[in-house]
């Protein structure tokens, strides 16, 4: 008797657990998915052609954001150019070379700690070193040399799950054949994990793009022509959007969303691509 | 016989060119390995060099007990005290609550979750984490402001209060993320045993899992913590930036990541009031790196513990 009852208690907290932890995971995915829904929702009106490829008129509030999205290719693109060489090598180092010792558990500890240290203390940092010391400016390479450090972290991750994710037969079977470990690592296993290092590094690179604090003090400006070298000046959508939202003298909530929503769509379609890929990729190569 | 091999009449080796490009390549690899070292270093370097001037003129003591930051006045003072209490609001808004639902919803993901829905799951959190934070101080200016000014009839919805609920969404991917790593290292063995014993899942999950995986959910929480404290462009859109100690969240308030970002652009390079922000920088950074050593720390001993 009381034993039944003791299950009808179970299972009767069984169900009501499942439904509040439930409810729970619904409102923290659900209200992403709501965010992402309310920026199309405001943003899809501004969207055209001329807003896509036209410079902006009549200090900002008519016209285009032609300039602003060019100015967040070249950032990323420049971050890209500082992050991926040394962070490739790097993952490669901390997968292929490393020791097992207190000192390579160091390294991972700092890698783990720079992805927690703050977006505005990267901006500081740039701001001392690549606008000041190395003489910079503000600049697109010193905006990018700053988010490569934001990047880094990502980047040197990725790079190190998808050569740990390379069994070590092949690694042995390419040193059987005569090849030296730095043949194998570049002929055999680096090709092999491309897709990971490839896919993780554009969600690290899309992350970059949206950062604006890091940017704010070392790369952008509120009008800046479309750059002729990588020490001028930039737009970029972050700074665009923070700046027609909180500072703007004229109101132009139609830049404001139509900006908010090309930054959103970018990193989304960047995302999903990725998403996509990888788990082609994971279906086509399985060891 | 041996000498009738055709190994006497090759070459022996690589050439010392080969060679010499090897190691060129290995040097290299192994430098950038740490670069990340180097990078901490700088940063730590770098933030305290620029801070120093503020440091001497002023003194670090006065500067983190001060309670009044006028940068600009002529007796221009430099307490940190109002930025470092307005951070603390938020944090703690953003902790209440993205803690419970976080570690609720990694729960329901890890322990109730198929395998399908658990990718979908992870997907959306992976995504999560990718909208840029502008993007949300900007939904935040335009339905969290209002919500919060509407319903507890504050001055403006610029609070602590509507920084913290978004500063508190954009841990969640970190939060939900970590403690499910961590319950998912807990070994099947033991949810098994736990089931043979004729638990349900729920007893299962609360009995077993989430004290295995405790010291990593703690971790998570710690994660979430350093990036509620470091979180820049949502409280500078949403907090309201007001100069006094506050002491409730319905008040505007300014925060360390605030105050630099609103100040940095507006002062002379290498003066003062420069400096300071700079010392606020370094009291940031200083703060969220050994949070996030520990949480570091106490995951690497948990992979080690389940690794065996």
């Amino acid at each position: 008797m009381s034993g039944s009852a003791r299950i009808r208690r179970a299972r009767a907290s069984e169900a009501m657990a499942k439904t509040v932890l439930g409810a729970c995971a619904v409102i923290s995915l659900g209200v992403a998915l709501f965010f992402v829904g309310y920026i199309f929702f405001r943003g899809a009106g501004s969207i055209s052609w001329e807003f896509l490829t036209e410079p902006p008129r009549k200090f900002m509030i008519e016209g285009g954001i032609y300039p602003v999205i060019i100015g967040t290719v070249y950032l990323t693109l420049g971050t890209a150019l500082f992050a991926l060489p040394i962070g490739v090598m790097s993952g490669i180092y901390l997968s292929e070379y490393a020791p097992r010792n207190a000192m390579t558990r160091t390294i991972r500890l700092a890698i783990a700690n720079m992805a927690g240290v703050p977006s505005i203390v990267y901006g500081l940092f740039g701001v001392a070193l690549f606008v000041g010391v190395f003489g910079w400016g503000r600049s697109i390479i010193a905006g990018a040399a700053t988010l490569a450090c934001l990047t880094l972290p990502v980047i040197i991750t990725a790079t190190e799950e998808a050569l740990r994710q390379i069994p070590n037969d092949l690694r042995q079977a390419s040193l059987a054949l005569g090849a030296t470990k730095l043949r194998t690592v570049a002929r055999v296993v680096l090709p092999a994990a491309t897709p990971g290092i490839v896919t993780g590094s554009i969600l690290g690179l899309s992350r970059a793009a949206g950062e604006t604090a890091p940017i704010l003090f070392t790369a952008v400006a509120f009008f800046a022509p479309i750059a002729t070298s990588p020490f001028s000046q930039t737009m970029a959508l972050p700074y665009h959007l923070f700046i027609m939202a909180t500072q703007a003298t004229k109101q132009a909530p139609h830049v404001v969303w139509g900006t908010a929503l090309v930054l959103v769509a970018g990193v989304s379609i960047l995302n999903v691509f990725v998403a996509g890929w990888r788990s082609g990729q994971r279906r086509k190569m399985r060891w | 016989m041996s000498d009738s091999t055709p190994q006497s009449t090759r070459r022996l080796g690589r050439s010392g060119l080969s060679r010499a490009a090897e190691t060129v390549v290995r040097t290299t690899i192994a430098v950038s390995g740490w670069t990340t070292i180097l990078i901490l270093a700088a940063i730590a370097v770098f933030l305290f060099m620029s801070g120093m001037r503020a440091m001497q003129e002023v003194g670090l003591w006065s500067m983190l007990t001060g309670d009044s930051w006028f940068p600009t006045s002529k007796n221009a003072q430099f307490g940190f005290l109002p930025s470092i209490a307005g951070s603390a609001w938020v944090t703690l808004v953003a902790l209440l609550l993205c803690v419970p639902l976080g570690v609720a919803s990694a729960v329901f993901i890890s322990e109730f979750m198929g395998k399908r829905g658990k990718e979908i799951a992870k997907s959306i959190i992976e995504f999560m984490a990718a909208i840029p934070s502008v993007v949300l101080g900007l939904i935040g200016l335009a339905i969290l402001a209002p919500w919060v000014r509407t319903t507890f009839g504050t001055d403006t919805g610029l609070t602590a209060l509507a920084a913290g609920l978004m500063v508190g969404f954009m841990c969640l991917p970190t939060i939900i993320s970590i403690s499910e790593d961590a319950m998912h290292a807990v070994p099947n063995e033991l949810r098994q045993g736990s089931a043979a014993l004729g638990n349900t899942r729920w007893q299962t999950a609360y009995k077993v899992v989430v004290p295995a995986a405790s010291s990593g959910i703690f971790a998570a929480v710690m994660l979430g913590l350093g990036r509620a404290i470091g979180e820049t462009m949502v409280v500078l859109m949403l907090a309201g930036n007001a100069g006094i100690i506050p002491s409730h969240p319905f008040l505007s308030v300014r925060t360390l990541p605030g105050t630099i970002a609103n100040e940095l652009g507006e002062v002379v390079r290498g003066g003062l009031h420069y400096s300071s922000l700079f010392v606020m920088g370094l009291a940031l950074f200083v703060t969220t790196f050994l949070i996030n050593l520990a949480a570091d720390m106490i995951l690497e001993r948990q992979r080690r513990r389940w690794r065996r």
